[in-house]
């Protein structure tokens, strides 16, 4: 069982967090072709290496972002989301 | 009946496992044998002379015992009601009475022996190849195969026994109790750390055990080591426990006499020795040949003499020590034949040759001679061999004997290293695999990293251990400096002779030979993890254990590669064979209730799982239809009562409350007034329907949103997000827990909701689609005026605490309509007589609202809402489906849901709700379809179990198309 770092409640169980998909910023929907839309809704880089996700803490329900290997699942950072 | 046949055993020794003043009785095949407490089965059968332990996998070749602790899976019993029990390592107990897994009629006359002889038509592959010709005869091919192939029968009617589980904490664990983990318990043990020491057998001291020779002061090693462990109170030792499995962070999954724990330790000590490997020749799988370790287990552990005339092949000098081994036991030892053309100086060496013990240098077993219907080998032909494993002549000579021991390698135990995320290197001078890198917090010691005398291991252990409790507490590690080693190179690198007849076995368990390996190479399976699914080697029970090392062995030779670069193949849990059993949990189903729970049940409620909650899904004591049936007529003719706490309540306030709602829902709320409450559908960012619920206003800043019961923890968690990364200022405040709801419908609603509230209830005074705060039956209460179902109804929201005292007071209130409680499968058939879609079951996961019907609640206008933009590119095309509703005049044949809408070859759409409407007086449903067919009318095939039957299109809703009903 992993452990994950909450920035609001500090180290706890994977169980306790929910994943929330990659952290892909919306682009502007009225300035975008259909074709790049349709890239920001489907398409996402899978392969593995490092990359910013969203974690949700659901006891505490705090959404924050982790910086994961997804090659490795070595968690470096995870920090509040500050738009 | 007659004695048990018993053998007594060698003089009693010091270190012996067995207790010689407790006799025991047990049952083979048949047979009543004695045993002493202490012997396992396989010590106490071989001990009675029984040579024939169980059948082979594939072959049914007769097996006896091979490693002496369950490195290999020879000797596999069941007993009726347990499978697969491991004879070398479980203990024997008064009456029991076992039978061997694997045979058809009994173990001695095994009918499927028979495919030994045939094993020529079964070559490698054979799986793939022979039984997928022709397709048809597959499930045949399969069905045969699986009454052979099974080991054991499974006895459904066998006592459930409980497996417990449990968490646990340290700061070091150390996997191995030989003398590196003892070792490494002391050393971190006296560094302050709380360590847990565990071992797989049933004392510590691990291969200290039953060394014998090749360490003559190794009792004496063990017992001040496990004195001074039995000092140290922050060092707990568990015995007979072994660590199945190694997970992230060195969380660690291990079973014992109180069943599994699963332990977080801070650092880990992998220091679980290494698994003895056979030589591979012609017939080295029969009863009588063994590894060296496995006769030292016998002689000295359960005072067994191993055989009569032993043939002793090496290829290190550890095997000097078991042929001094051997002859303690009383073993006339016919020759001692080293694998190497220049032999060692070593101290064994001198003891063997001053014993007289005949030593034949650079020769090999060529092949052992069976005896009595393979049932065991009655000599061997010895030939000399070059380092490689080719023979320089097959001439030889033959010896005769009764047994031939093994010691020509080892390969690490680095299960858990491999699990963890380890690497192992391929050291040429040592000539085996051996640790490299390890992930953080795990340190090996011992055999495992490549460590072979006891001082060094010793040694070796007390690094790890010190190292290990620094990382514990975040220090910095000591250095760590390999030990100098008394054996150089145990292992011998080719200890493999090929034979032209072949059955020279690389894995027993599932009959794998040399051959098999070499023609899976030349089919172009040029890697171990290839060669493995190919040929199943490392498959079987023992996952390899035994094998493994001589399959990269072949692998590399045939394919002109290094072993470093065949590898070896993935490590994955379980490290030995673990039982579902041992798994199962407690069928622990945690259900959410409702705090109306309690009244369902008395009302005489059939619950329903819903997600996570119990809901009723119809009242007794009628039957199921019957009880739907009286629900819906209830409901249609007077007034009906339904819980429906179970849907997410969500508060949203805050100045931008409405304009969150906005962006969220598909709709328009920022013109929603108070008093009054909409239908919300929410859709996802590709345009798909996710969620629908109702949102009423509470204030300037402040709604109150329902979602659908599955969806509430998922709409929550969305909200939060999308309020935080918009910045605005919002705030989400679940109340799904904390509410208590029921929906009073009926065309009686509004007299019986009239004797409990003073609020203006009248037509005019509380209109459909109104919201209010109120008390009703003293209680603060939301009112919702809704219509799912399609008559009058209310929706009471209340705290959860007095969400019992409202449902009674309605019911009570309602005694003189006859109000009824109603569940869930009413509720489904009154919305469906309605045409109100539900979110998940009349959509999935590519639905958009305009084939769902549901254009109407999307405001394509709005500046902006989740899914919008999606929606805009779709909107302009033609829709594929349409959901629409459809009629059965003749319902002899009633489609279920997801039963196909058809038109010749073409699949249109698929039937989403269908049931027979007892307020119309015939089957109605809806399905999706091409668009061109929901024109009311359109006869419609379905397709239901390769029948078509015809539906007729109509049109939604079958009920009150005015909403008349439930505007009232």
């Amino acid at each position: 069982m992993k452990i994950m770092t909450c920035p609001v409640n500090g180290p706890r169980p994977l169980q306790e967090f929910v994943y929330g998909g990659d952290v892909t910023e919306m682009p502007c929907p009225d300035q975008v072709t259909d074709e790049q839309w349709a890239a920001y809704v489907f398409e996402r880089d899978g392969a593995p290496g490092p990359h910013k996700e969203w974690w949700y803490h659901a006891p505490s329900g705090v959404w924050f972002i982790a910086e994961r290997d997804t090659g490795t699942d070595e968690i470096s950072n995870t920090y509040l989301y500050n738009g | 009946m007659a004695d048990p046949i018993f053998i007594e055993r060698l003089p009693a020794a010091g270190h012996e496992w067995i207790d010689r003043d407790q006799r025991l009785c047990f049952s083979f095949e048949g047979r009543r044998y004695g045993a002493y407490a202490g012997d396992t089965i396989s010590s106490a059968l071989w001990g009675n002379g029984v040579r024939l332990l169980g059948r082979s996998f594939k072959y049914h070749r007769p097996r006896g015992v091979y490693s002496m602790c369950a490195h290999d899976a020879n000797v596999m019993l069941e007993n009726g009601e347990t499978l697969n029990i491991r004879g070398d390592t479980t203990l024997v107990e008064d009456g029991m009475d076992l039978t061997a897994v694997n045979t058809v009629g009994s173990l001695r006359y095994d009918l499927a022996g028979l495919t030994d002889r045939m094993s020529g038509f079964l070559p490698v592959g054979f799986y793939y190849k022979a039984f997928h010709t022709p397709n048809w005869m597959f499930p045949n091919w399969e069905r045969m195969i699986r009454d052979i192939a099974g080991l054991g029968k499974v006895n459904p009617a066998a006592e459930w026994k409980p497996s417990p589980k449990g968490y646990d904490a340290c700061d070091v664990l150390i996997v191995g109790g030989g003398p590196s983990g003892m070792a490494a318990a002391l050393a971190a043990g006296r560094a302050g750390s709380r360590v847990v020491l565990v071992e797989d057998t049933r004392c510590l001291g691990g291969s200290l055990c039953y060394a014998g020779a090749t360490a003559p002061e190794s009792v004496a090693t063990i017992n001040s080591m496990r004195d001074e462990i039995a000092k140290l109170e922050n060092v707990e030792v568990r015995l007979n426990t072994s660590v199945r499995g190694c997970y992230s962070e060195n969380w660690l999954a291990m079973i014992g006499p109180g069943g599994m724990t699963k332990m977080r330790a801070t650092a880990v000590v992998v220091a679980t020795g290494a698994y003895e490997q056979p030589a591979v020749f012609r017939h080295n799988d029969l009863p009588g040949v063994m590894l060296g370790t496995a006769a030292q287990r016998l002689a000295h552990l359960y005072r067994v003499k191993p055989m009569q005339r032993a043939l002793v092949l090496l290829g290190n000098d550890y095997g000097y020590g078991v042929a001094l081994d051997l002859k303690a036991a009383g073993v006339e030892v016919a020759a001692v034949v080293d694998l190497r053309e220049t032999i060692g100086k070593g101290e064994l060496v001198h003891d063997v040759k001053t014993a007289g013990i005949e030593i034949l240098a650079g020769q090999c077993v060529y092949e052992a001679h069976p005896a009595g219907g393979l049932r065991g080998i009655k000599g061997a032909r010895v030939c000399p061999v070059n380092s490689d494993g080719t023979c320089i002549s097959t001439t030889g000579i033959n010896v005769n004997c009764d047994g031939i021991v093994m010691a020509t390698g080892w390969a690490p135990a680095g299960d858990l290293i491999g699990q963890a995320g380890g690497r192992l290197n391929y050291v040429q001078d040592a000539a085996q695999f051996r640790p490299d890198e390890l992930p953080p917090g795990m340190f090996a010691a011992g055999r495992v990293n490549g460590v072979f005398g006891v001082d060094a291991r010793v040694e070796d252990g007390g690094q790890a251990g010190g190292q290990a409790a620094a990382f514990a507490v975040g220090k910095e590690l000591p250095a760590r400096r390999r030990p100098t080693d008394e054996i150089i190179a145990p292992s011998h690198p080719y200890p493999i002779v090929k034979h032209p007849k072949g059955k020279a076995f690389v894995d027993l368990d599932e009959d794998v030979q040399i051959k098999d390996i070499v023609n899976a190479a030349k089919e172009g399976y040029d890697s171990a993890e290839l060669v493995k699914r190919y040929t199943t080697v490392g498959m079987g029970p023992s996952q390899g254990k035994i094998s493994n090392l001589n399959s990269s062995r072949i692998l590399a030779k045939a394919t002109g590669q290094t072993i470093g670069a065949v590898g070896y193949t993935t490590f994955r849990p379980f490290t030995q064979p673990t039982t579902i059993g041992e798994l199962a949990g407690r069928r622990f189903h945690p259900d959410r209730r409702t705090p109306i729970h309690s009244r369902h049940q008395a009302a005489g409620a059939v619950f329903m799982h819903a997600g996570a909650w119990l809901r009723p899904e119809y009242y007794g004591p009628r039957v199921r239809h019957q009880a739907i049936v009286h629900e819906v007529q209830a409901v249609r003719h007077s007034a009906g009562i339904i819980d429906v706490g179970t849907l997410g309540k969500i508060d949203v306030c805050g100045a931008d409350a409405a304009e969150f709602l906005e962006r969220m829902y598909t709709g328009r709320f920022s013109d929603l007034t108070l008093g009054r409450c909409r239908y919300a559908l929410m859709c996802d960012e590709s345009g798909v329907v996710i969620d629908d619920g109702m949102s009423a206003r509470l204030g300037d800043d402040r709604f109150y949103v329902t979602t659908t019961s599955s969806g509430s923890a998922a709409i929550v968690r969305e909200m939060k997000r999308w309020a935080m990364i918009w910045g605005l200022e919002v705030t989400i405040i679940d109340h799904t827990g904390q509410f208590g709801a029921l929906n009073l419908a009926g065309p009686e609603s509004r007299n019986i909701l009239g004797r409990l509230t003073d609020l203006d209830i009248s037509a005019g005074g509380f209109e459909y689609l109104g919201f209010r705060e109120a008390v009703v039956a003293g209680v603060n209460c939301r009112l919702m005026r809704v219509g799912f179902v399609g008559e009058l109804g209310y929706e009471l929201h209340v705290p959860a605490q007095h969400a019992a005292a409202l449902w009674d007071a309605v019911i009570e209130a309602g005694q003189p309509e006859g109000i009824i409680p109603f569940g869930v499968e009413a509720q489904r058939l009154l919305r469906m007589e309605k045409g109100h879609q539900i979110i998940g079951q009349d959509t999935d996961g590519l639905t958009t609202p305009l084939e769902a019907g549901l254009a109407w609640a999307v405001k394509m206008t709005k500046p902006f809402f989740i899914g919008q933009r999606s929606l805009k590119i779709v909107e302009p095309r033609p829709n594929v489906r349409a959901l629409a509703g459809f009629v059965m005049h003749d319902s002899t044949v009633m489609p279920s849901e997801c039963h196909l809408v058809v038109d010749g070859d073409e699949i249109c759409g698929r039937v989403t709700s269908i049931a027979r409407s007892p307020t119309l007086g015939h089957v109605i449903g809806m399905a999706y379809m091409r668009p061109d067919q929901t024109t009311p009318g359109t006869v419609i095939d379905i397709r239901v179990e390769g029948r078509l039957v015809q539906a007729e299109v109509a049109k939604l809703p079958f009920f009150d198309p005015s909403n008349e009903r439930q505007k009232s």
